[in-house]
């Protein structure tokens, strides 16, 4: 004990020795100062002239937004590879394995690396690029599609869209009680996405329809106009989902593995079809076994994004980089990466706990 | 009569019928199947005709860009101008043959350490050895081999070093953390938690930020480490707190009767764990030990954002001379292939250790 408290106090006798020397105040007083560098993405206002702090949210807004759909797109392609190499078809079940195995076995880092290459240098420039209608361009400054413009009805669809979600889970609990009840089956699938489809798009019409486009188009060398999701993103997200889309497929083989055969056939003596017992009987007992694993994969995605860095994309830990290198603020700007990917560790851990004991078995274990 | 020949013969025109019904039976048994058949077929036929044209049949294997761009496949010319800066970074171009020489020990040395035969106690001497003899190959500056500082070290061998004394060093430390972790002192126990948890909640990359800017502020005044150190330190202390959870898992498996038995012959803490405990919980954790190995050796390519030269970097640096930069797919293929071979190997090692090991287990 008394060695580790040594050593601790050694270092930090040593760190302020050093700091004094070279003239770096301590504190976190420096995020109030004038960050002064621009950052090429930002979901917020943001200007040179904003505060350290303010590039900082920045950079974690950019973070959670590669995490948020990062996570969501390697779910859908690990479940899909999980099952696909599972499948009956020799032909899907290799062609899914083949994917698998060269995921696994190569580095983040390069796959990133080679999809950032290949968008940049393998598209064509703006002036030749891929052109869908005349309103979505695919070149090497990324992929342009136009956007809408909102007038003050959005507020009437955006509210009646949550009104629809909310009703569509409604539904959802009243259709399993009254199924539990008297083993009625209702369509809540269906249901659901004819209400969160259908009444914004009522409201919409009912507002009056204002809604304008706005369309990129050449200017000079570049286009303008729409929005984009740029190169640097668009890598990023590639190169996580499709890398860690293996990894959840694994999982998810060994969780459907993990139910024992007897369910399916169980199942399928019942007469529900394939996709009914992969719905309703595999899943969701393969949950249990495939969620713990599962939240683990989802934080390597977090914990892999900073690699950002090595292709250009301000996420916080590029944004820290800059900050540190022009505050020398080291101590400070690598405490808040670290307190920020703990913070979000611990979040996401604790979310995925929660779900994991909804799903597991009631009373045993 | 000939339905019934056929009947008693099932060979019969068994060529046709193999493929035929073997087809029938995995690729084409529903019509979703065969849809699905039928697509993944269309995507073969789109995806793989055109890259053997381009990988094989128009490439140029030796020459410049110009005549790559002339033959329009690829042009594996790059790898044949730049191997030697992809393998051994920048490197003393003469002296190469010392990195060469020294990937050829580490992977003896890890054939050795893969076979079962030798897990002895000398096995740990013979590694430590060997990893004396890269050292002394790689620095040199003795028996007449002239210095190289370690600011040259690049491509393989550097990726190697970084891993493997990564996943060595780190390991003494592991085991203090899980022996730590299930220790009955609440304090000692309090403080591997936290370490534990600390590091895995952090991703490797801010971690090689710390020791990169921070390890120097740490130093007392005049005592400067080198960036490579830097890195594998923080390489160090990170896998260390994987590791030990792994062992961790290692110890939880040992039936609470090998520790009161050890305990009633009147061993020691220490005696009871490095003659009684370890020795079995080391064993039970070989095969998850061998995937934190790929992962570590996968995830040294970090160190690119701080500035060395392992394998990815010098791929890279080769790639960033304009002339060559059309021809990335060639460089980054090669770079995953090495990559490939290397994880590939020790995931199938691992595989055969697990089935090995569970065989032991099922005949006792």
């Amino acid at each position: 004990m008394a060695m580790v408290a040594g050593i601790g106090w050694f270092l930090v006798a040593n760190t302020l020795t050093n700091l004094n020397a070279r003239h770096i105040a301590t504190g976190f007083g420096f995020l109030d100062r004038e960050a002064g560098f621009g950052i090429s993405e930002h979901l917020v206002p943001y200007l040179p002239s904003d505060s350290y702090f303010r590039a900082f949210e920045v950079g974690l807004l950019n973070t959670l937004e590669v995490a948020v759909i990062g996570i969501v797109l390697t779910t859908l392609l690990g479940l899909v590879m999980g099952i696909a190499r599972l499948s009956h078809n020799w032909l899907v079940a290799r062609l899914a394995s083949a994917y698998v195995e060269a995921m696994r076995n190569v580095p983040v880092l390069l796959l990133l690396l080679f999809c950032y290459s290949l968008i940049t240098v393998s598209l064509p420039l703006s002036r030749n690029a891929f052109n869908l209608f005349d309103c979505i361009f695919l070149s090497n400054r990324g992929l342009r599609v136009p956007a809408m413009i909102w007038d003050d009805s959005a507020v009437m669809v955006v509210s009646t869209l949550a009104l629809a979600v909310a009703a569509s889970f409604l539904v959802g609990v009243w259709a399993r009680r009254r199924q539990e009840k008297t083993g009625r089956y209702f369509p809540v699938l269906w249901s659901s996405l004819g209400l969160i489809a259908g009444l914004p798009l009522i409201a919409f019409l009912a507002t009056g329809a204002h809604l304008s486009f706005d369309v990129p188009h050449m200017a000079g060398f570049n286009f303008a106009g729409g929005s984009t999701v740029s190169p640097e993103f668009a890598a990023l997200l590639l190169g996580l989902v499709v890398y860690t889309g293996a990894f959840i497929a694994e999982i998810v083989r060994s969780g459907i593995l993990a139910v024992s055969y007897g369910q399916t056939e169980a199942a399928l003596a019942l007469g529900l079809s394939r996709m009914q017992v992969l719905r309703l009987v595999v899943l969701p007992q393969s949950l249990r076994v495939i969620i713990p694993p599962l939240t683990s994969q989802y934080l390597n995605l977090v914990k892999n994004s900073p690699l950002a860095v090595a292709i250009g994309f301000p996420d916080l830990v590029s944004v820290a980089n800059t900050a540190i290198n022009q505050t020398g603020q080291a101590v400070e700007g690598v405490s808040i990466i670290m307190g920020v990917y703990l913070a979000i560790s611990l979040i996401l851990s604790f979310l995925m706990n929660w779900y994991n004991k909804r799903v597991a078995l009631r009373g045993g274990r | 009569m000939a339905e019934s020949s056929l009947l008693e013969n099932p060979s019969a025109n068994g060529w046709l019928r193999g493929p035929v019904d073997w087809a029938r039976k995995n690729l084409f048994s529903s019509p979703a199947n065969s849809l699905l058949t039928i697509v993944a077929l269309w995507g073969l036929w789109l995806a793989v005709p055109p890259a053997i044209q381009w990988g094989l049949i128009k490439a140029t294997w030796i020459g410049d860009p110009a005549a790559c761009r002339a033959a329009g496949g690829a042009c594996w010319g790059l790898v044949t101008e730049k191997y030697r800066l992809i393998l051994f970074g920048i490197y003393p171009y003469d002296e190469q043959w010392r990195p060469f020489l020294a990937v050829v020990l580490f992977i003896v040395m890890l054939a050795t350490a893969a076979n079962p035969r030798f897990w002895r106690p000398w096995l740990g001497w013979v590694l430590v050895a060997g990893l004396v003899v890269v050292s002394v190959l790689m620095w040199g500056g003795i028996l007449g081999l002239p210095l190289v500082t370690n600011d040259r070290w690049g491509g393989l061998p550097l990726t190697l070093i970084l891993s493997i004394f990564g996943i060595v060093l780190s390991f003494p430390l592991a085991v203090v953390l899980a022996l730590g972790r299930r220790s009955q002192l609440p304090a000692v126990r309090a403080w591997c938690v936290v370490y534990i948890e600390l590091w895995r909640g952090v991703p490797l990359i801010s971690v090689l930020f710390m020791a990169s800017i921070m390890f120097p502020l740490f130093m007392p005044e005049g005592v400067t480490i080198d960036k490579l150190l830097r890195a594998q330190l923080g390489i160090i202390l990170f896998t260390a707190a994987y590791l030990a959870e792994i062992v961790r898992g290692g110890l939880q498996a040992i039936p609470r009767g090998q520790y009161e038995a050890a305990d009633s012959i009147g061993l020691t803490y220490w005696q009871k764990m490095r003659l009684v405990i370890l020795p079995q919980a080391l064993r039970l954790v070989i095969p998850p030990l061998v995937g934190q190995f790929i992962t570590t050796f996968k995830d040294t390519s970090l160190v690119i954002i701080i500035g060395l030269y392992d394998l990815l970097s010098s791929t890279k640096v080769a790639l960033s001379d304009p002339q060559w930069r059309a021809f990335y797919v060639e460089g980054y293929v090669v770079a995953a292939l090495i990559y490939f071979v290397f994880s590939y190997v020790m995931s199938q090692y691992s595989q055969y250790l697990e089935r090995r090991l569970s065989a032991g287990a099922r005949r006792r």
